[in-house]
């Protein structure tokens, strides 16, 4: 009966396929209830998908709220492929995206300053020594999971939704492709950048010299 | 994309530098090389202690990235009731 839904973008949730079915039918039927049963199942895990994107309460209430909307007026034609979780899942994105691409353009960095720069003969200038080997334990700490979250602010921000994407949200390249209408190549260019830039803006945190200096 | 010379230059790990590795990790980490490419990958990231810790730290940043945002707590632990009837009332 139950199927836990581990393969699809957003956090693993185990889906009773039988509730599922007879909720998809009574909000076909346009039942009320089922609608505010659907608000109450999933909204709180869609707002923390906006907020990952918009860093804003109001904007990411916003967003469910249209992401809802467009929910609503899309049941009809819902083919029940996927779980009603992973499709709520992809229409917030969505709704997350376009409210971004609303905001005015905050100042950025440019990706390249971010990037290694390399010799002549193809070699890393200033490569320095590797990161701690406790790594990802020094990130278990609260105050370094906050600059982590930060660094990852500071990616300019066609390169920072592309990493949400695939990264964190679990979109396949495609499928992020779809999302930002751009080709699946600009995608994972975009992202090789976001990783690397990424990894310079964490470098003086989790480097070798970090710690020695600590 | 993958030009024709630089194929050439991923399957030799006697020309391949630093930077030609680092522009194709992306491509190596997700499994799309050739097992010739891989094998030039693989010598080349055995002799180049630079590489071997840039391969390194480019992977804790993925997992870092994943678990940093994977434990915010940007979840509530239930919905605000507010929005919920926001979202019924503009249903109607």
């Amino acid at each position: 009966m139950g199927q836990a839904v581990t393969d699809r973008p957003g956090p693993a949730a185990v889906v009773d396929s039988d509730a599922e079915g007879t909720l998809l039918a009574r909000l076909r039927r346009g039942d009320a209830s089922a609608f505010e049963q659907l608000v109450r199942d999933h909204a709180a895990r869609l707002l923390g998908v906006a907020r990952r994107f918009l860093h804003n309460d109001a904007d990411a209430g916003d967003a469910v709220q249209d992401a809802f909307m467009s929910a609503f007026k899309a049941i009809g034609g819902f083919a029940g492929g996927a779980s009603l979780g992973t499709w709520l899942h992809s229409i917030v994105v969505r709704a997350a995206l376009m409210k971004l691409r609303s905001r005015r353009r905050r100042p950025e960095q440019a990706i390249e300053d971010l990037l290694p720069q390399y010799t002549a003969d193809g070699h890393r200038v200033q490569p320095g020594p590797g990161w701690c080997n406790d790594v990802e334990e020094r990130a278990e700490r609260d105050e370094n999971a906050q600059i982590i979250r930060q660094c990852i602010d500071q990616l300019p921000l066609q390169y920072r939704t592309v990493l949400l994407l695939r990264d964190i949200e679990e979109f396949d390249t495609e499928e992020t492709a779809r999302l930002l209408g751009i080709n699946p190549n600009a995608v994972k260019t975009r992202l090789h950048r976001a990783r690397q830039a990424l990894r310079t803006l964490l470098d003086p945190y989790f480097g070798a010299a970090a710690a020695v200096s600590k | 994309m993958i030009s024709a010379d630089d194929v050439d230059h991923l399957e030799s790990s006697q020309t391949m530098t630093c930077r030609e590795l680092i522009d194709f990790l992306e491509e190596y980490l997700a499994g799309e090389l050739t097992a010739e490419q891989v094998q030039s990958f693989d010598a080349h990231i055995a002799e180049c202690l630079e590489c071997r810790n840039y391969l390194a730290s480019y992977r804790s940043t993925i997992r870092l990235s994943k678990s940093a945002l994977a434990r915010d707590d940007a979840v509530p632990d239930s919905v605000p009731e507010d929005l919920v009837k926001a979202i019924l009332a503009a249903r109607r």
